[in-house]
């Protein structure tokens, strides 16, 4: 909100520098956001861009036309001669299209020679130096200012007209000048959503007092019915009290000069006197006001005292506003009717038929207060912001409904000549309630941990006009005054007094109360340590976007038809409804994810756009709608019967490109494959210490149908990893190079997680190594020959290594050989070779009796 | 007659001056103190001198054995020395070269910057606790005093699940945690960070973002008081900014009362004024506040015998300051020349 302190001095005395204040207000909670000086002299801030402009109070005055001569060398130009109450009047030569030829007696701003102003020629804000110059053959050395060369809006049409009563030869910046603070109201600050509530503010925090117009009077109540008009509610929830007051005779006219300014400072534009002023009384005491043509009220009732009911709109009800628009509205909209039907919504806007016009003589001016909740739902729905409703929307204290209306009746008067009818139509059935709080010095210490007394809590709460009365020992009976209704607790005088006593001067401490059972976060930890063993492998983490859609999901799957067999849709794509989202920003990410991976991978393409080699992980949650009975940790009662979903936790993995960057020595740079991604799954499960661990081929449809595997824990999938399938790899414009994926569920695999794993002791005798290279048959997997060697092996079999995998000549095809180097080692005695060579032997026969294996010679 | 031991002598040394070559300086050896080497010869002729003459012969023949035997010995020092400096002459590297460097994996900063949170609040007693993403709007909002169109909703701009009548929606914040972590250890203290992806109906920004993280705390006792959270959070500003002022003022979320924010004074500036700080000297971290008795209530805690105090901040704000990082659309980017920096 835009708060002019020429206008809070109407209400407050400032007593200190207005940066001061502005920290003051911040730090008490109404944040100012920014300061904006016209014409005063900025303080300087160091760095700043700031190139605001100081009205020279010797140089740029109050003038006043004396005369308007033609320029003898162009019709366009004029010379002009302004007095400014010293000496001889000055003269110089304009071109300001609003002076004519024989124009004197006008008010206007002068400038003389040396003053600094904004070059109204040149775009933007540049600051130039008023010098003695000749135009077109005519000495000038002053000039007439228009607003853009004031630095007050960037109008450059023409000069200023400044009203009658402008006393010539002041300094301008005494008549004009002004500081503008823009001060950002949070939604507990609805009593300052006004300049006399930033005042009631400005007082408290500077111990002075707030100016109040003399008849101001918040007690007053008036009667439902006068002889103008009678006022019907029907549900006082909806509108707990509505008022109206009427002044007759207006003249429809622009408002004068000063108001103009200050609606132009706060923000809102003038329109003619009558609206003007319910706009001035809303930024000035905050309560909005609606003004009707009382004359066309009456023209509906046929000529007869206009009823005006307040109730709940019939559905499917239709007014059109006046901004043109027809609208239609449901029993949760609040409308103010008259016997022939709506005439306004309740607070937000008026109906174009009984609008204020150029015409209407007889105001009927209405002030109510409106259920802020139905009136921010009718805001959204109709999408119709406004300043008044969002005062409405935070809420008004039905006790100041009708002083500010008064005032707006009083400068109608005043300003549009009318006169006020006296009396005031007043229906109020639901009269606001006056909370008191009790509040002890232990509570003040217990939540705060200051120990102020007593007086100083009394003086605080009394500056901003609570009443505060004993209430037994160190206890205090406090009653906020009637502007405020958002005071009902204990908390909320706490928050006064620390605000006001001031944040900086509570002292910092350190907890002292009892700690908790420090038992750390176990899932998180393995998650965490998860990260650490992938980062040593080499992959990236990142994090991609937890929406998505389900088509892009669906793009994993190389064709459809794949999804129909006896598995369904495999780990980790799903076949639940998606958790979609009602309101999305964009139909891409219009659903919640069920796999990391479809995201993953525009993240993997974008990379390789421009990098040769991506191998990234992301650990995150997937949102799967539940199906009956399936409960999750942390799930509670009060989350009964709402779809929650459950969001288990992922592990996926993206590798492609070379295996390592080309450098100026050798480098491997063969294209990833498989076994790249498998090494980095093996690490992590051996850095997780995770035991019983096996890979089994598999198929899945989206990947590479003969490079495909599942990891499995003691016997169950935990996920699959594999070659992306070329086809969908294709989708993604990836590069033509394997792309190799895998997805775990990562609540299963750390649930393996072994964080007390036994370590083998070191054997301090002889190592027997002997290399034997078998040959099977092509469909034998390496996995069965390891595990046959291992388990024939028993104990003395220390290690298995395979060290070459070869097909092709001699070999006769669907054949392949596989090398082994074995280890023979004892813990407790040496190992002769004949040992060695046994179990060697063993091995062999158990491998050809088993998987048809023959010992390769040489 | 073979030549005296003298003549000897001065033969082998000669000799063993100009030797470089170590196959020539064995040879040497074997020539002059080898076992069938000439010194040896010189003792052998011990039987054919006479008995008075031995005596002095032995010893001469013993002077000579000794002193070639140290002459070997020098030179052979200083035969692997030249051989050893020759060596490294002829080995230098140009340095410069780029090394080998080895395929290193890292983490994405928000998770960088969250460890260093949970260590700095860890070691004050807070202990990570993570909780659902899509929340009730009773856990996100009303149990948190924000009631259905409460003036305060205007500060989250809410996804909401479909379907479900607006009572399921994307946590705007991670606050609903505290009602969890409230109802869970009740009636224990507490002192927990709940951090996790957040999400506001935004349009995505070099400021704003859909998704975000939050980290929020919260301690609750029986004796917990404004300065203990002027005390927390100014601790913590010192472990992640550094030795800097701070500031508090009062700010206002309906679950917190009295609210405050935390400034620290601007990392790039030192408080003189610049973009960063919006010429301001200050750098907005952090909101927080004495839990609302609304709140401890709807966590099961009793607000006449306990108090608290919550704390909310935005990880991925936190390392854009840190990093004078100035659009925030990097992160979900994953753009490896942004990742690769960290
Ligand atoms: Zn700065």
């Amino acid at each position: 909100m835009k708060v002019p302190v020429s206008w809070l001095q109407d209400f407050v005395d400032i007593t200190i520098p207005i940066d001061q204040l502005a920290d003051k207000l911040t730090f008490a909670g109404l944040e100012v956001e920014e300061i904006e000086y016209i014409g005063v002299p900025a303080p300087t801030k160091q760095g700043s861009k700031d190139n605001s402009l100081a009205w020279d109070r010797e140089k740029i005055l109050v003038g006043e036309l004396v005369e308007t001569l033609p320029h003898p060398n162009a019709d366009r130009l004029r010379i002009v001669r302004v007095a400014y109450g010293r000496g001889e009047p000055v003269r110089m030569v304009t071109g300001a299209p609003n002076i004519n030829l024989g124009d004197s007696g006008q008010k206007v701003v002068l400038a003389l020679e040396g003053s600094r102003l904004y070059d109204g020629h040149k775009d933007g804000r540049e600051i130039m130096t008023l010098k003695k110059s000749k135009i077109r053959g005519v000495e000038s050395s002053s000039m007439v200012c228009s607003e853009k060369e004031l630095g007050i809006s960037d109008e450059h049409e023409g000069i200023i007209i400044l009203p009658d009563d402008a006393p010539v030869g002041t300094p301008f910046v005494d008549y004009m000048g002004d500081v503008v603070l823009d001060v950002k109201i949070n939604p507990n600050f609805a009593r300052a959503q006004s300049i006399l509530g930033v005042a009631r503010e400005v007082a408290a925090l500077t111990g002075q007092t707030v100016r109040l117009p003399d008849d101001w009077d918040t007690a007053q109540v008036g009667a439902p019915e006068t002889d103008f008009v009678k006022i019907a509610i029907t549900d006082p929830q909806l509108c707990p009290r509505f008022s109206a007051l009427l002044v007759r005779n207006v003249e429809i006219k622009p408002s004068p000069f000063k108001l103009q300014q200050r609606l132009l400072r706060a923000g809102m534009r003038p329109i003619n006197n009558v609206v003007d002023i319910t706009n001035y009384v809303m930024i000035g005491y905050g309560k909005p006001l609606h003004a009707f043509d009382y004359d066309s009220l009456v023209a509906r009732a046929d000529g007869k005292k206009p009823t005006i009911t307040i109730r709940a709109a019939h559905a499917g009800e239709k007014m059109q506003t006046l901004d043109g628009q027809m609208r239609v509205f449901t029993p949760h909209d609040i409308l103010v009717t008259d016997s022939r039907g709506p005439v306004g919504i309740g607070g937000i806007m008026g109906g174009s038929e009984t609008e204020v016009s150029d015409a209407t003589r007889n105001v009927l001016v209405e002030t109510a207060i409106f259920d802020f909740i139905s009136i921010r739902r009718t805001t959204g729905e109709q999408k119709l912001p406004s300043e008044a409703a969002t005062r409405f929307g935070r809420g008004i204290p039905p006790s100041q409904n009708v002083a500010p209306a008064q005032v707006a009746a009083a400068l109608m008067r005043d300003l549009a000549g009318g006169g006020v009818a006296p009396a005031l139509a007043d229906n109020y059935p639901l009269p606001q309630i006056e909370s008191a709080v009790h509040l002890t010095l232990r509570d003040v210490k217990r939540i705060l941990g200051i120990e102020p007394a007593i007086a100083e809590i009394t003086d605080i709460l009394r500056r901003l006009d609570f009443k505060v009365e004993t209430a037994g020992e160190n206890a205090l009976r406090v009653t906020p005054p009637d502007y405020r209704t958002d005071v009902d607790g204990t908390d909320d005088v706490l928050e006064e007094i620390a605000r006001i006593y001031g944040y900086e001067k509570i002292p910092s401490t350190l907890i002292a109360d009892a700690l908790p059972p420090l038992d750390g976060n176990a899932a998180l930890e393995q998650e965490e340590t998860a990260r650490d063993v992938l980062g040593d492998s080499g992959m990236q983490e990142i994090v991609t976007y937890s929406f998505t859609h389900p088509a892009h999901e669906t793009t994993l799957v190389a064709s459809p038809d794949m999804l129909t067999g006896s598995n369904g849709v495999p780990f980790p794509l799903s076949s639940r409804p998606y958790v979609a989202i009602a309101n999305p920003i964009s139909p891409e990410r219009s659903v919640l994810r069920q796999t990391l991976l479809a995201n993953m991978l525009d993240i993997a393409a974008s990379n390789l756009r421009f990098a040769d080699r991506v191998a990234l992980y992301e650990i995150g949650v997937v949102f799967l709608t539940r199906r009956p009975g399936e409960n999750e940790r942390g799930d509670l009662p009060e989350d009964d019967g709402l779809p929650l979903p459950l969001e288990p936790r992922r592990l996926a993995l993206v590798l492609s490109g070379p295996r390592s960057d080309k450098t100026w020595q050798p480098a491997d740079t063969t294209p990833m494959d498989f076994f790249d991604l498998k090494g980095v799954v093996q690490d992590l499960v051996a850095g997780l210490h995770i035991a019983d661990s096996s890979f089994a081929p598999t198929t899945h449809p989206m990947l590479h149908p003969g490079r495909a595997a599942e990891l499995r824990i003691g016997g169950a999938s935990v996920g699959v990893l594999g070659e992306m399938h070329p086809l969908v790899r294709e989708r993604w414009e990836l590069p033509n190079q394997a792309v190799l994926v895998a997805e775990f569920d990562l609540d299963a695999l750390l649930a393996h997680m072994q964080e007390r794993f036994i370590v083998k002791p070191i054997s301090r005798y002889p190592v027997i190594v002997q290399d034997i290279a078998l040959i099977v048959d092509e469909n034998v997997e390496a996995e069965r020959v390891r595990a046959l060697i291992r388990q024939t092996g028993g104990a003395l079999l220390n290690s298995v290594e395979l060290f070459d995998v070869y097909r092709g000549a001699p070999l006769p095809s669907a054949r392949k050989s596989l090398a082994y180097t074995l280890k023979f080692q004892s813990p407790d005695h040496v190992l002769s070779d004949a040992d060695a060579a046994k179990l060697r032997e063993k091995i062999v026969r158990r491998l050809e009796r088993e998987v048809g294996a023959e010992l390769r010679s040489g | 007659m073979n030549e005296n031991g003298q003549a000897l002598q001065a033969r082998a040394l000669a000799q063993l001056d100009s030797i470089w070559d170590p196959a020539k300086l064995e040879e040497w050896r074997v020539e002059f103190i080898g076992r069938k080497g000439a010194v040896n010869a010189l003792f052998e002729q011990i039987n054919s001198i006479s008995k008075e003459e031995r005596g002095a012969f032995g010893k001469q023949a013993n002077e000579v054995k000794q002193a070639l035997e140290t002459a070997f010995t020098a030179r052979q020092g200083a035969v692997k020395q030249r051989a050893l400096s020759e060596a490294l002459e002829a080995e230098p590297l140009d340095v410069t070269l780029p090394g080998r460097r080895p395929q290193r994996g890292r983490l994405h900063p928000t998770t960088q910057t969250l460890r260093e949170m949970y260590k700095i609040f860890g070691e004050m007693g807070f202990q990570v606790y993570r909780t659902r993403q899509v929340e009730t709007d009773l856990m996100n909002f009303q149990l948190l005093n924000i009631p259905p169109y409460h003036p305060a909703r205007d500060n989250w701009s809410t996804f909401y699940v479909a379907d479900t009548d607006e009572r399921v929606v994307l946590r705007t914040h991670t606050s609903p945690g505290q009602v969890r972590v409230m109802r869970e250890m009740y009636p224990g203290p507490i002192r927990a960070i709940l951090p996790g992806l957040c999400y506001r109906y935004e349009q995505i920004s070099s400021r704003y973002e859909i998704q975000f993280n939050q980290l929020e705390g919260l301690a609750v006792g029986h004796n917990i008081t404004f300065g203990d959270l002027k005390g927390t959070l100014t601790e913590f500003a010192r472990r992640m900014f550094g030795e800097r002022p701070v500031r508090f003022f009062a700010d206002h979320f309906p679950f917190t009362e009295p609210s405050a924010q935390m400034d620290v004074k601007c990392i790039i500036c030192e408080g003189a004024g610049c973009a960063l700080c919006k010429y301001t000297g200050w750098l907005e971290i952090l909101g927080g506040g004495m839990v609302h008795p609304v709140v401890l209530r709807n966590g099961g805690y009793d607000p006449d015998e306990w108090s608290g105090f919550a704390f909310g901040m935005g990880p991925e704000r936190i390392t854009m300051l840190k990093h004078g990082i100035t659009d925030i659309r990097y992160f979900w980017g994953n753009d490896l020349r942004f990742l690769e920096q960290f």
